[in-house]
């Protein structure tokens, strides 16, 4: 269903600025939450200065029924009519939006910073904070339940295993969690204002940081979108070796996931396998550009490196190999009735919650939304060499463990088809500058779920806007959700489940 | 005679932090890497009686005096259990109540120094501690009981030296159901998986390690060492109700007791690798299930 007061198009088809519709605020309201209701995703919301203390407010929306995106925008000064109350998809953006330029969505439920960092625009706040005044990481009202037998657990910012800094604050009743609230940006870099005014010699370097497990996927929508944005075509060759980082990230991160999943219930072998195994797959990456991360691997126009018909071979044998090392590790877990006891009916998300608040990726996939990027919104190889959708419907940590399995399957199927016939093509080509006054949307489906990045080029072809939403800011609070009423002690499972990004939802 | 009992005490002392190693080193086969070395636990103690000991403000001296408690009370229980044949250093009528509740003492102090921290994540440790030893303990005593009903004796050392392996053809069943309870009980007290998982780093998680998070040095090598002398001496309670070896011939028990010893270290090894934990709403049920194996066995006994 297309969306009213908007403008349609496919992902990373750069359209012209003026095109994107601007309506009224209460317009823009209306589109957006009876776009939600039918079906739509809020891929992205997020407001950009356009002149003097005025903002526009960018909705991109995500059909995945006909494939299309649709972009509309408004105008505002400092306040506007929250959508959250009708849209619960858009509580964090909303947030972020007040913190970033000081825009108070008026009646939003749980108003309170997302990353503690000073607003954008000198002398303005949304929570009227001095100027230069220090903001401390999770000093805020968290949510509380009180009562004689009610307890209050905090866990973090520094946590026991080595992992990234995140707060989780816990209303207890005896055992069981009454509410769980988190609260990141701990790890806030400053990405996106770093971006302003490029792309330049540093942007490729921050995309591969964005989420240092996720640098295929964030390298891959950056470089999708620069080359849509300068309408430059890459061969497909490039697209494959793409294509075969993407899927050999996934599976190194669903294979490091279930060997933590089994570890986080006791159980060895999995474990133990799990852990072997997900080296040996960075290694592959690592054999095709020299690094276990992938980082110089993807850049504007092309890839660092090629595959030669050696490495190919190699990496065929070994895939193959490790195929069925991972597929002894991966049984043993469905087949040992203590794990499955363990897993199932843990941290269930149910449907309708999962669509309220636009869970994607894994998670979603776990309560069996057919939400993938590379199905769905395809770009790059998937647009030639289709993976089927991975999903499961039961919402628990079963489901989550389960469908990561089904697609280290289908994308171990998928890279040793791409290897038999990617071509050997020139692997670097010169992309022209990014053109004048154009809007773009790079949707990728990361391992974690879908990248959207947004990029807004000004008169001069630079980037004047770049947003980027990791799939870690949809799903954190779906974990929250799925730990209403569980037991304290299954919380290290549930999030080993969602294993999200601490610095891709901080930015 | 003395001599004798004083080496099953020595026994118990010297050997228990192996116990862990062999189950450590079990589960590193299983999981297919080299482990640490069979001594480790030893290696450990000697490292933390070296250093210094470090303790927060907000602790009193309960927080001191647990982990003494706690060993003090293990060296008393070890003078109470015979060993393969050895009569156990002290022994008189009812002496089994005492060892049952000189554990409960050392949880006691346990849980009280958990507190004693003021920490919410011991403070949970400390309330899972206590459901579960709650049900952990009928099934030990009411196991015990069954025992001395068979053997007509109220005191261990009496009660295990009258057992001989005939047993299994005389009360055969009710002493399969024994030992199956007291193997859950002894994977409970000693926080073995599926109960507990003392590998975890997850605070969240953990029952018995989570109590001790704030302890470090001499302390800490005082508590694991009392809970090494633990397992051993509810390993050797178990061996002696399941193959109780009497030859008559003290070197040969004494053998065959390390022995099964060491099977029984190897066999939580393979259970630990083979399981996942229990869902701690779960493990009460299992706990239950244990009190039940025992009742039934008494049931059988006096059948």
């Amino acid at each position: 269903m297309p969306v009213s007061n908007s403008i349609s198009f496919y992902n990373c088809q750069s359209i012209d600025v003026k095109q994107i519709p601007v309506v009224h605020i209460n317009k823009f309201r209306d589109s957006v939450i009876e776009a939600v209701a039918s079906g739509q995703r809020i891929a992205s919301l997020f407001a950009a200065p356009s002149g003097s203390d005025m903002f526009c407010l960018y909705a991109v929306l995500a059909d995945d029924n006909s494939g299309k995106l649709s972009v509309l925008s408004s105008e505002v000064s400092d306040k506007y009519s929250s959508l959250t109350p009708d849209c619960t998809q858009a509580h964090l953006f909303e947030r972020e939006i007040a913190e970033q330029w000081a825009i108070t969505p008026q009646g939003h439920p749980w108003l309170k910073p997302i990353r503690f960092h000073a607003s954008y625009i000198k002398g303005r706040d949304a929570w009227g904070r001095k100027n230069g005044e220090q903001i401390v990481p999770s000093v805020m009202d968290f949510f509380k339940v009180e009562g004689e037998q009610i307890h209050e657990v905090a866990v973090g910012p520094v946590h026991a295993g080595v992992i990234e800094p995140g707060h989780f604050r816990f209303q207890c009743h005896g055992e069981n969690v009454l509410n769980l609230e988190i609260s990141l940006g701990f790890q806030h870099r400053g990405i996106e204002r770093a971006l302003i005014g490029g792309p330049d010699k540093k942007t490729l370097y921050y995309m591969q940081t964005v989420a240092g497990d996720t640098t295929i996927g964030h390298t891959t929508a950056y470089c999708h979108l620069i080359e849509s944005l300068s309408g430059s075509r890459v061969p497909s060759g490039v697209q494959s070796l793409r294509g075969i980082a993407l899927e050999l990230e996934r599976l190194a991160n669903h294979t490091g996931d279930l060997g933590a999943l089994a570890g986080d219930i006791g159980y060895l072998p999995t474990s133990s396998f799990c852990g072997r195994i997900r080296g040996d797959f960075l290694n592959l990456t690592a054999l095709i550009c020299g690094n276990r991360f992938g980082r110089g691997l993807v850049s504007p126009g092309g890839v660092g490196f090629d595959i030669s018909p050696r490495i190919s071979d190699i990496l065929a044998e070994k895939l193959t190999r490790l195929k069925k090392d991972v597929e002894v590790a991966a049984k043993l877990l469905w087949s040992t009735p203590s794990v499955l006891a363990r897993f199932e009916d843990t941290g269930v998300v149910p449907p309708q919650t999962c669509r309220e608040l636009g869970l994607v990726g894994v998670p979603a996939r776990a309560c069996g939304a057919e939400i993938d990027c590379r199905f769905n919104f395809p770009a790059g190889i998937y647009s030639f060499a289709q993976i089927p959708v991975s999903s499961w419907h039961t919402g628990d940590v079963f489901a989550r463990a389960y469908v990561r399995w089904l697609e280290i399957q289908r994308s171990i199927a998928f890279i040793l088809d791409q290897i038999k016939t990617c071509p050997q093509v020139q692997i670097k080509t010169n992309i022209k500058l990014p053109a004048p006054d154009k809007f773009c949307v790079s949707l990728v489906e990361g391992w974690r779920g879908e990248i959207c990045h947004v990029g807004i080029t000004d008169s001069n072809g630079s980037l004047y806007h770049y947003k980027i939403t990791d799939p870690s800011f949809h799903n954190w609070t779906g974990l929250a959700m799925a730990m209403g009423n569980q037991q304290i002690s299954d919380f290290p499972l549930c999030n080993k489940s969602f294993n999200l990004s601490y610095c891709g939802h901080d930015l | 005679m003395i001599i004798l009992k004083l080496l099953n005490m020595v026994i118990a002392l010297a050997a228990a932090p192996l116990l862990l190693g062999i189950i450590n080193r079990t589960k590193a086969v299983f999981a297919g890497r080299t482990g640490q070395p069979l001594l480790q636990l030893y290696y450990d103690i000697w490292k933390l009686l070296r250093k210094g000991a470090v303790y927060s403000r907000s602790t009193s001296w309960i927080f001191r005096v647990g982990p003494v408690i706690g060993l003090s009370v293990a060296l008393i229980a070890a003078a109470l259990i015979p060993f393969g044949g050895l009569p156990a250093v002290i022994s008189f009528k009812g002496d089994l109540i005492l060892f049952a509740y000189l554990f409960g003492l050392s949880r006691f102090f346990t849980v009280l120094m958990a507190m004693d921290t003021g920490s919410s994540f011991e403070g949970m440790g400390a309330s899972r501690e206590v459901t579960f030893s709650t049900l952990s303990e009928p099934a030990l005593l009411i196991g015990l009981a069954a025992i001395a009903k068979y053997t007509g004796y109220i005191s261990l050392s009496q009660m295990f030296s009258s057992l001989n392996l005939s047993v299994w053809l005389n009360a055969g069943p009710a002493f399969v159901l024994v030992g199956f309870a007291i193997l859950i009980v002894f994977l409970t007290e000693n926080s073995r998986i599926p109960i507990d998982d003392p590998n975890t780093h997850l605070e969240l998680t953990m029952i018995h390690e989570v109590m001790i998070l704030d302890h470090s040095g001499p302390d800490l090598a005082m508590i694991l060492y009392g809970a090494a002398i633990k397992m051993w001496l509810l390993g050797a309670i178990l061996i002696g109700i399941v193959v109780p070896v009497h030859s008559g011939n003290a070197l040969f028990d004494i053998s065959a007791a390390m022995l099964f010893m060491i099977l029984l270290a190897i066999v939580i090894g393979v259970i630990e690798s083979s399981m996942a934990r229990l869902k701690l709403l779960h493990v009460p049920q299992l706990l239950i299930g244990a009190t039940t194996l025992s009742i039934l066995a008494l049931v059988l006994i006096l059948r």
